[in-house]
């Protein structure tokens, strides 16, 4: 037998329900934490969310954050914050900041002669300095991101919820949901914890979570299925034991692969877009764990109701046509 | 074991596989030359335009021969740099414009029937779409509002027949005019359609390339111009009304003319502090009157606009003129006198120029807004963002670092867990990638900064369907199958897990697609045609490759 690199023994058979107490409940216990570091700690909104002006500047010189504050204190703008942006991509003579400028005015982005000013400003400390990019964003405008994103989600899980409905039962259905909503809330409750930005791109972020843990609770789903039908006097709980076992090895598999990827983007992608790969990133780890965890927990508790399946015997089978 | 042949697919199912591979593969070739093929298509359109080839053009277009596909994929303006601009139109502003020329006529109507209603006043309102008027005698009230009524004329929309323009209530002594929820429907529709018109030749004659202006919503517009040094250059160009007029000159002041008698008002001058102008209110020519409006020179050779009437404007600009040699008139754009010459000599030709202190390109800028046409309703700006070009230069190269790391890692990884199936993986990867690419030129699509990731994203996600059927064929094997058995078992089990996985996704980019905006609608897209490409890599071209294999080495046992 030729060389094989292996993420899990060729068969194994864990027992996946023995630490469940410490397993969902742990699960459990960290989605409640994720929403009082959401409630206590907010999130750290992006302009997206928020409205008002971000500018990125581009120095020689190395950021200094008090001078930048100072060049800019004698403008009328709202609140000012500052931070400085690293990147290993960035060269010794590229030294780049984000001001980021509070809206003021009720529903119109930003003047041109506001950006002008806090330009002029920042020129003071290095008449070189550049300005990459400018964004700004209307509270009106911004207000209606937040009711969109969350109407996103929300269809997103709806959806994801009829199609395994219709595939499979609604017990499925409501365990891989509810599986989904874990991954995406303690995401949420990590960029709370760390007040990473976030911005529409993580909206975005969170909705391919949706798609891609749902991916993985649908593989072990999919096992479990067959594996009813085959064996249909085996206790449940031992049925979905040998599923998410005999998927293991695919289940690590898949989720390395992707991980990898994301991971390096990650690190090689740049500033702009680490948050959005650092959601997915989380996204990945948490929707394989709540796969293998969450899904298939909530289902057993719930209970399927597996004794109407002989007498549906004579008429075709819901599951008879999917192998095809 | 022993080999048993395997039954394979048809030779047209086949040859439809591998062409569908090849046609991915020749339609992403344009974009390995990204830049060549730009200049191409660039020249080949300013050929078509012109109906011939200057020798620069004809070097631009044997950059890339005809008969390859050229088309590319359109990079996202975060990639490329530029501006984008979210403007919201204020439909109101028309709709007080109505109503200001609603009142003589209802005006008129009531003093018909004067001896009913007495004498009418018009009351201030905050409604923009409202007339009030105050009668003095309320008893006739039922006269007036016939008398007004008669005014109102039918309106034909998609939704009903026979709603009138304008709905006419009583208030006590208060007689009210409204604009009809179809008609300020109407009103709505023609003025987004209008702005939308003048901004795209606003923008269009300003020389930029590929901008997108599209409606949003009810009253909005979206403007995305890449290329463009920055959102306030652009907001300068769309944002500005552009109403001008020629108005006979009152006097000249210092100050705010506070009584500027009836029928004139008091306008500041543009560019000389403190001087004001009083001026007639009803203008003898205006912007809607000229034909055609460029930026020149005058005898001394400051930059000026040189613009031409049509024929009715030419006529009230000769008569005038001639009328009233030796007066000023003063040249008003957006409520601000631009300048004030003093008439020398009748004017006949309807053409003239307007100097003032420009530079060339305020000279520019303005005869392209003139011969555009004034805007029907101001705008506001709900969103702005600049991306310069540079930065985006920096995100494609971080996106195409990452993609290739992320390629070989992925690489090694699967041939190291699934050896010679692995490798047949990632020659599917690859093709996968460049049917991304293919399908994305093909259709015209956006490659935006979090398309990029999406397209990581796939790398690592593309390969599961291939682990499923791969682990799939694994246990097959265990069962003691035949080899051949175990691969089309392998590949027919793990059919349903795939198709579900995979079009949960396809649902979530749905999802995306249409609520997101910009960049994410980009990702959505990329996320999207890499789930569809991924899943016929899979079970189309890796089983090819598989079949392919086991024809040619009859092998007796197979590892996976």
């Amino acid at each position: 037998m030729a060389w094989r690199l292996r993420l899990a023994p060729e068969k194994t058979s864990f027992d996946f329900f023995r630490f469940q107490w410490l397993t969902f409940g742990g699960s459990m216990l960290l989605m409640v934490a994720a929403f009082v570091a959401w409630g206590v700690m907010g999130l750290n909104f992006g302009i997206d969310f928020k409205g008002g002006t971000t500018i990125r500047t581009e120095s020689a010189q190395p950021v200094d954050v008090g001078a930048y504050r100072a060049a800019l204190e004698g403008l009328p703008l709202g609140d000012v914050a500052i931070t400085e942006v690293f990147d290993p991509s960035f060269g010794p003579e590229q030294n780049v900041a984000m001001v980021r400028i509070a809206a003021l005015d009720a529903t119109e982005a930003v003047t041109p002669e506001t950006i002008a000013a806090v330009e002029e400003a920042l020129r003071t400390i290095d008449p070189a300095m550049t300005f990459p990019s400018v964004e700004s964003v209307g509270p009106k405008v911004s207000g209606e991101l937040v009711w969109g994103s969350i109407i996103a989600v929300a269809l997103t899980s709806a959806a994801v919820l009829a199609y395994i409905w219709m595939r499979f039962e609604w017990q499925f259905a409501l365990g891989g949901v509810l599986a989904l909503l874990h991954d995406v809330f303690i995401t949420i409750g990590i960029f709370a914890l760390f007040q990473i930005k976030f911005d529409l791109t993580i909206i975005a972020g969170l909705l391919t979570i949706l798609g891609y843990s749902i991916n993985d609770t649908v593989v072990v789903f999919d096992r479990l299925r067959e594996n009813l039908q085959k064996y249909k006097t085996m206790p449940l709980r031992d049925v979905m034991n040998l599923s998410v076992n005999e998927t293991l090895s695919r289940t690590l598999m898949t989720s390395v692969t992707t991980l990898i990827a994301v991971g390096v983007m990650m690190v090689f992608g740049g500033d702009v877009i680490r948050g959005f790969c650092f959601s997915i990133f989380m996204g990945v780890i948490l929707g394989t764990y709540s796969s293998v965890y969450v899904a298939k927990n909530i289902v057993l508790m719930i209970g399927l109701d597996r004794s109407e399946k002989p007498k549906n015997k004579g008429t075709p089978d819901e599951f008879a046509n999917v192998d095809a | 074991m022993q080999y048993t042949p395997m039954m394979t697919a048809p030779a047209w199912k086949k040859a439809l596989i591998w062409a569908l591979v090849a046609a991915g593969l020749v339609l992403s070739v344009p974009n390995l030359f990204y830049g060549r093929v730009e200049a191409h298509n660039d020249a080949a359109l300013a050929v078509e335009a012109a109906g011939f080839a200057t020798e620069e053009q004809q070097a631009a277009l044997d950059l890339w021969p005809t008969w390859m596909p050229s088309g590319l994929v359109n990079l996202g303006l975060d990639l490329r740099g530029g501006a984008h601009l979210l403007a919201e139109v204020q439909v109101s502003d028309v709709y007080k414009a109505r109503m200001d020329s609603w009142w003589p006529e209802v005006r008129d109507a009531l003093r018909d029937v004067r001896d009913q209603v007495g004498s009418v006043r018009r009351q201030p309102t905050q409604v923009p779409y409202e007339l009030r008027v105050q009668i003095e005698n309320p008893a006739g009230m039922a006269a007036g509002v016939e008398a007004v009524r008669a005014l109102s004329s039918n309106i034909v929309t998609l939704t009903g027949v026979g709603q009138t323009d304008i709905d006419v209530t009583a208030e006590g002594d208060v007689l009210i005019v409204q604009l009809s929820e179809a008609e300020r429907e109407a009103v709505d529709l023609r003025t987004i359609q209008q702005s939308l018109e003048i901004i795209r030749t606003r923008v269009d004659q300003a020389g930029t390339r590929e901008p997108t202006i599209q409606r949003q919503g009810a009253d909005r517009i979206l403007i995305q111009v890449p290329g463009i040094g920055s959102a306030a250059e652009l907001k300068a160009l769309i944002g500005t009304t552009a109403k001008l007029t020629f108005n006979p000159v009152v006097r000249r002041g210092t100050n705010e003319d506070r009584t500027p008698g009836a029928g004139n008002i008091s306008l500041p001058s543009l560019d000389e502090e403190g001087v004001w102008y009083t001026v007639e209110e009803v203008p003898v020519v205006s912007g809607d009157d000229l034909t055609n409006a460029k930026g020149d020179f005058d005898q001394n050779g400051r930059p000026a606009v040189a613009f031409q009437f049509d024929a009715r404007g030419a006529r009230a600009f000769g008569d005038y003129t001639a009328q009233n040699i030796g007066a000023p008139f003063a040249i008003v754009l957006d409520g601000k006198v631009i300048s004030a010459p003093v008439i020398q000599s009748h004017i006949p030709g309807g053409s003239g120029i307007i100097t003032g202190n420009f530079t060339v390109e305020e000279a520019n800028r303005l005869a392209v807004l003139l011969s555009a046409g004034a805007l029907p309703a101001s705008m506001t700006f709900l969103e702005e963002r600049t991306i310069g070009p540079e930065l985006g230069q920096d995100s494609i190269d971080a996106g195409r670092v990452a993609a290739v790391i992320a390629m070989a890692a992925v690489s090694v990884f699967m041939i190291a867990s699934y050896g010679l199936f692995g490798v047949f993986a990632v020659v599917s990867l690859g093709l996968n990638m460049a049917m991304i690419f293919g399908i994305l030129s093909a259709i015209g699509g956006t490659l935006t900064l979090p398309g990029i990731a999406g397209i990581v994203l796939i790398i690592g996600m593309a390969v599961d369907a291939n682990v499923l059927v791969f682990e799939r064929i694994r246990e097959e094997l265990k069962n003691a199958k035949s080899a051949a058995r175990a691969i089309e078992i392998g590949y027919e089990r793990a059919l349903s897990a795939i198709v579900d996985a995979n079009l949960t996704t396809l649902i979530t980019s749905a999802v995306l697609f249409t609520m997101g905006a910009g960049p994410v609608r980009g990702f959505a897209v990329t996320l999207a045609i890499g789930i569809v490409t991924s899943v016929f890599t899979a079970l189309f071209v890796t089983r090819q490759m598989v079949e392919t294999w086991y024809g040619l080495r009859k092998p007796s046992t197979v590892i996976v």
